[in-house]
This record gives C-alpha cells, structure tokens and sequence, in this order.
C-alpha cells in the first residue's frame, strides 16, 4: 500500500494474537491527515483492538503501527501524540471541567498561563465555556462526551480516536452529536478515527470506512463504494439491507454477465463479466430501494414473480416482503407516495429492477434473500 | 363531639411533633433509670411515664390515620436505635462523668460522693501522662504503618488480583476466624527471645541493625515497644485494607488509561487520579484503626513490657485491680475527649464530601 506525506497512521500489515485467538489479522492501511475514518463491525470483530493498538494500549504481534511516519509499535501511550475519547467518557470525577481539560497540558508541563487560553478556547468550541467549574457529575451525558472530546482535543493530537463515543447517548441526542462531531472536526481538522458497530453512523459521519471482521479487514472506501460495490457478502449484509440471491454465471454478453439463478430465473447484471467466470458461483446483491414491485411485468428490467407477503407502510416509504416460488424472500422499499398498485397481501406481484440496479458478488450465501440490518437507518442516512 | 374531632386532627396533623416529643422524654425517662437519677418510688413513676410515652405514640399511629403515620414513621424507626444508645451509651457516659468527679470515702469502700472532685483528672494527667502519650504515639505509628502496608497489598488485589481477588481478600480476612487474643498471644509465641524469628535474625547477622534500628532491645524482639507497634499493626491492619480496597475497586481502569493518554506517566496517573480517588478508604481506614488501637490495652498487655504500658492498660487496672473508679472514670473521660478532638481536627483537614 502506498504511503504518502499526508498519511498521519499508517498501519504496516498490523497483527494482534491472544493466544490462539486472531482478534486483528493483517490490517494494513493508512488514515491521512484530516480524515474522519471509521472502522465499523460487529462486536469482537477486532476494531476496538485495532484502535488500542493505535493508542498504544496493546502493543501488535505483528507488523508496524506509524504515527506521522515514525514507528510507534513499542511506544506508550503516554508518549504518542495520539489522544481518545473513551466509550463511558472516563472523566476524572473529583476534578472540575475545566481541571479535566487541563489534565493532558498539565501533564506536559506547559505554561499555566497559555493552559488557562488554550483550555478555554477549548470549552468554547465544544460550547461548555459556563460550566468550566462543574464536576462531571453535574453535567449531562451528551455535556459529558463533549468535555471528554475537549479533554482529548485541547492536545492537538496528530490524530484522536473514537471507541464507540455515542453508544451511551440516546437516540435523538445521538443524531445531535453525530452533527456536532463532524463540526467540531471540520473546525479543528484533526484526523477522527471512530470505531462503531453502528452502520448508519458510520455512513453518515465518515469520509472512509472500513468494515471489519472476525479480525480481518473486509473492505475500505468511500461510504458510497461500500454501499454500492461491497466486497464481499459480510459487507453486503452489514452495510444497509440487501437481497442476496445466490446463481451460477452462465454466460457472459460484452461487458455484461448472465446470471442463472437458483431460484429459476436467468437475469442479467451490467458490467460485471470480466470479474467472474463462466460457471462461478455468484449472489446477486439487490438493495431494497432499487426494485420495483408492480403488477404487471416491466419490460424495460430485469424481473422476478413472488407472491406479496407483508406490507408495512413507513411513511414516506412502503416495505414490502415478497416471497419468490422457492421460498426465497425478497425486501422491496417502495416511494409510497408514488402511485400505489391495487397490491394486496397473498396476490401474485412483479419485482423489476434495471440492468445496473444488480450487483454481483463471489460466493453464495448462507441465507437467500433479504438480509436486513436496521432499515430506519438506512432512510434517516440515505 | 365534634370539638374532640377537632382536637384529635389537630394532634394528628402535628403527630411529627409528638413523635419526636415521645422520642426525647422517653430517651431521658431511659438514662434517669440507666444513670441512678431516681430511687425508690420514683423508679416506678419514670417507668409509668415512660411506658405511657411509649403507649401514646402508639396509640396516636393507630388512631391517628396514615397521614399521622406518614409523620410518626421517621421517629419510630429511630426509636430502637435511640433508645438503645440512651441505656447503652448516654447513661453509661453520664455515670462514667459523675464518677470521675466523685471521691470514695476509703479504698475498700464501694461508696462514691459526687463533689465535683477534679483532683481526679490532675491524678490522671500527673500519673499517667506517660501511659497517654503511649497511647497516642503507638497509635499513630500503627496507623501510619498500616496505611504503608495495607495501601500496596491493596492495590495489587484491586488492580492485579484478576480471577484470584476473592482469594486473597479471603486471605486477609481469614485470621479473623481466631480470636484477637488468642492470635495477640501467638505473636509472644513466634517474638520469644528463644523463638525462630529471634534465631534466625542474629544467625543472619541482622541482630545489631535491628538493635540500630531500636526494633530489638538487649537481643530481645518481645517486650519492646517495636512488638507492641507491631502487634498493633498486625491486629487493624485488615480494617485499614479493606477501605482502601473498596474505594480502589471503585476506580475505573479507563481513567487510568485515560491519564497515560494524556501523557502522563504511570506515577503521575497514580498521583493525581488513583490516589485522589482513594482518599475516601484511607480516611475510613484511618479512623477504623487509630481510635480502637489507641484504646487497645491486649497488645502491651502481651507484647510489652512495664514501660510500653498504654492507656488502656491503665484504665484497666485501675478499674478492676485498684478499685479506683474515680481517677479510671477520670482517665476515660480524658482518653474520649482527646480521642473526639483528633479525630474532628483530622476530618477538617482530611475530611472529604463524600463521608461528611
């Protein structure tokens, strides 16, 4: 991988063991300067002990961790200029806000004085300045997680980190924070490395993401290019909901693959051929929002028959549940407002897609059809 | 009719009042028996008065609605605790004060004649200065010594004890299963000047450094002041750990990670959050350990010798060896005063909000 001047991490093939156990295997990759990066997977999926080994709480088995080019694997964490905002925040209870914030000057023996500037400047831009004199306790949750950020910021690290920093806030106070912490990063321009489980966060707050698994690094890129091109089924199913519909490729028509699927049809996917052979074992990814149900067939698309099994209106979209001959169920989410058909649950629908709505992906799953995660977040993020 | 409905809510809606009018006359009916107010006759008339206290506040609960029991709830559960300290403890202290300014007609007399004697606390001073400053000083070196020892073994439990915590706070607890004199009385075992420890140290040449160090005196570990600091030591050691362990095992581990992310060092970590954070236990420990040692009268007793006497040992033997109940009353007094002032003194200057 290719290391650049503005890269402020790089991770050189970075392995940790406990024992046996692989909890992060092989992570090679880089974060540059200003970049808001999350790595995002299940629980146990190794990100928490890939950001330990970035922080310098856990050292790695293997491989290099560069801060700013310079080889930190062995250095402690007091001795990196790297600075993280723990999951319950970690805010020194006896001390006052404004003494928390202190602390990492403080510990540097800078001037008190320029402390005193530096700290408040701080305060300001996490909008705490009035409750410089408050203990912790005294403050809210979302209060609370700002003074860790401002404890943690106030050292200009070369890059802070971020272990699950919104899990302990509720819903709507989350979304709140999600906002103010982009704000806050795009005001300091420090490099955000955020490790969530939580997909829509990642995708609305990230430049790049990567989604991890069982210790490997399953995909990195853009919030859209995991969204739209996933690498792998894992990546299909935790980012958004997808249906996933396992098929051999049967032929290839230019840049175009035939796909003959196991549930009987033979469909077409746009542009893919010359990423999988003839005869590969395929699954073709169809997000929910690109697939039309109608009554009748669409001849412009591609297009399956099930019979309709759930309807769930949602407001501005409709969810529906169709299930195909072979007991493969298929999501649809439909613009509800759009002219709905006379669509009945138990009556026999269409579902057609376009010929670049498909996306082809090696392997086949272990369950075909819709694969949901959390479908509200798809639709507050998309 | 209806002027004794009247009069009835009103007592009900005032029935905090009662209760705690109740509490008072019949704590005070307690320390008048407890104490020797009264004789004779009289006893049976506090007695009435106390048990027709007791049946009002009764009857008002019963009688009086739940917005009457609402109010009487808070003062009949302090009442058994109340009452318990007006037998137990008021009347006893009152006794105690009466007879340390009293004078007995002869030694052998049981007789005490209350005359506001305080040549009773000259003699105390006078006498037994020495035994105090025992007391004190033993005491606080104990204290001192348990918090340097206890502190660390704390910490190793709290931090690095893992799986095998609830062993080793077993460990420190389990002596506790022998009695306190029988373990107090092991230790003249294993110090005896013919024991091992004793051997073991001149075979290992550290005989004249502990002689140095004024630990051994004339080749003896027994009978030093040392054994009896030790013994102290040994036997409140537990009640200093185990509040420090617990406002140790409070701290979250993240907040020591989050100090060596903000750059400090494993010692400042410790200095500016661990130990700040634990000032609680040793406080508590602290106060669990100084007032009973310096009270303690078992540890010289065994451990020392004529001159590590401590106060304890004195009021002891002038209680129930002298008979001199006076200049013992006068001694006790003296030792809880000066207790009492140490240990306000110690909370206003280490005292913390959280045990205020």
């Amino acid at each position: 991988m290719g290391e650049s001047a503005s890269d402020v991490i790089v991770l050189d093939h970075v392995s940790k063991r406990y024992g046996d156990f692989v909890a992060v295997h092989d992570a090679n990759f880089s974060i540059a300067t200003g970049e808001f990066f999350a790595m995002l997977g299940p629980s146990g999926c190794g990100k928490t002990t890939t950001l330990k080994m970035i922080a310098g709480f856990e050292q790695p088995t293997a491989g290099r961790v560069m801060l700013d080019g310079v080889d930190v694997s062995d250095v402690p964490p007091y001795k990196r200029n790297v600075n993280t905002v723990f999951q319950q925040y970690a805010l020194f209870p006896h001390m006052t806000v404004f003494d928390n914030v202190a602390f990492g000057p403080r510990s540097k023996k800078l001037d008190e004085a320029k402390i005193k500037t530096s700290v408040m400047e701080m305060l300001e831009i996490v909008r705490l300045s009035d409750f410089a004199q408050r203990k912790p306790s005294q403050l809210s949750g979302g209060q609370q997680q700002r003074v860790a950020l401002a404890r943690a910021l106030v050292n200009y690290p070369s890059a802070l980190l971020l272990d699950e920093p919104l899990a302990a806030l509720d819903l709507k106070l989350r979304e709140a924070m999600q906002i103010e912490l982009k704000r806050i990063q795009r005001e300091v321009g420090i490099s955000f490395i955020f490790v969530t489980h939580d997909q829509g966060e990642a995708l609305t707050m990230s430049d790049r993401i990567a989604v991890m698994s069982q210790g490997h690094v399953e995909q990195i890129g853009t919030p859209q290019e995991i969204y739209r091109s996933p690498a792998s089924l894992f990546v299909a199913g935790f980012i958004g909901s997808a249906n996933l519909l396992p098929g051999t490729v049967q032929s290839h028509d230019g840049a175009d693959a035939v796909v003959a699927l196991k549930a009987g049809s033979t469909i077409r996917v746009a542009g893919q051929a010359s990423a999988h052979a003839v005869g590969a074992h395929v699954s073709v990814m169809l997000r929910p929002e690109r697939l039309r149900p109608s009554e009748q067939a669409d001849a412009n698309g591609q297009s399956l028959y099930g019979t309709l099994t759930d309807l769930v209106f949602q407001g501005a979209t409709a969810r529906m549940i169709v299930r195909l001959a072979d007991g493969t169920e298929l999501t649809c989410l439909a613009d509800s407002s759009a002219r709905m058909p006379q669509i009945v649950v138990g009556a026999t629908i269409n579902v057609s897609w376009d010929v670049d709505g498909g996306y082809i992906l090696s392997g086949w799953p272990e369950k075909a059809g819709s694969n949901t995660t959390d479908i509200d977040h798809i639709e507050s993020t998309l | 009719m209806t002027e004794t409905v009247v009069r009835q809510n009103r007592i009900a809606r005032n029935a905090d009042r009662v209760g705690m009018a109740a509490m008072i006359v019949a704590s005070i009916c307690l320390v008048a028996l407890g104490a020797h107010w009264v004789s004779g006759p009289m006893v049976s008339v506090v007695v009435l008065v106390l048990l027709l206290v007791l049946g009002g506040v009764l009857g008002l609960a019963i009688t009086g609605g739940p917005e009457a029991r609402r109010l009487l709830a808070p003062y009949g559960l302090l009442k058994p605790g109340m009452l318990w300290l007006a037998l137990f403890f008021l009347a006893p202290v009152w006794s105690l004060l009466r007879i340390s300014l009293s004078t007995k007609e002869s030694r052998f007399s049981v007789k005490y004649n209350f005359n506001w004697a305080f040549q009773n606390y000259a003699t105390a001073f006078k006498d037994f200065g020495k035994q105090f400053e025992h007391a004190f000083v033993y005491a606080a070196i104990a204290t001192v010594l348990t918090i340097l020892i206890g502190y660390p073994l704390a910490y190793v439990i709290a931090f690095r004890g893992g799986k095998y915590k609830n062993i080793l706070l077993g460990l420190v607890v389990i002596p506790f299963f022998t009695s306190y004199l029988i373990r107090t009385i092991a230790w003249s075992t294993i110090l005896a000047d013919r024991g091992f420890v004793v051997r073991a140290l001149n075979a290992v040449g550290l005989g004249n450094v502990f002689e140095w160090l004024h630990i051994m005196d004339n080749g003896k570990l027994l009978n030093t002041p040392a054994a009896v600091i030790g013994g102290l030591t040994y036997n409140f050691l537990p009640f200093m750990l185990l509040p420090i362990y617990v406002s140790l095992e409070k701290i979250d581990v993240n907040l020591v990670n989050a100090a060596g992310d903000l750059y400090s060092s494993a010692t400042r970590a410790f200095r500016k959050v661990v130990f700040p954070l634990s000032i609680p236990g040793v406080f508590a420990g602290t106060l669990l350990t100084f007032i009973p040692a310096a009270g303690d009268f078992v540890n010289a007793q065994f451990l020392g010798n004529p001159n590590t006497t401590m106060i304890g040992n004195s009021i002891q033997d002038q209680f129930l060896k002298q008979n001199n109940y006076p200049v013992a009353s006068a001694m006790a007094a003296v030792l809880m005063v000066s207790i009492a002032t140490l240990v306000l003194l110690y909370t206003r200057i280490f005292g913390t909000e959280d045990l205020a």
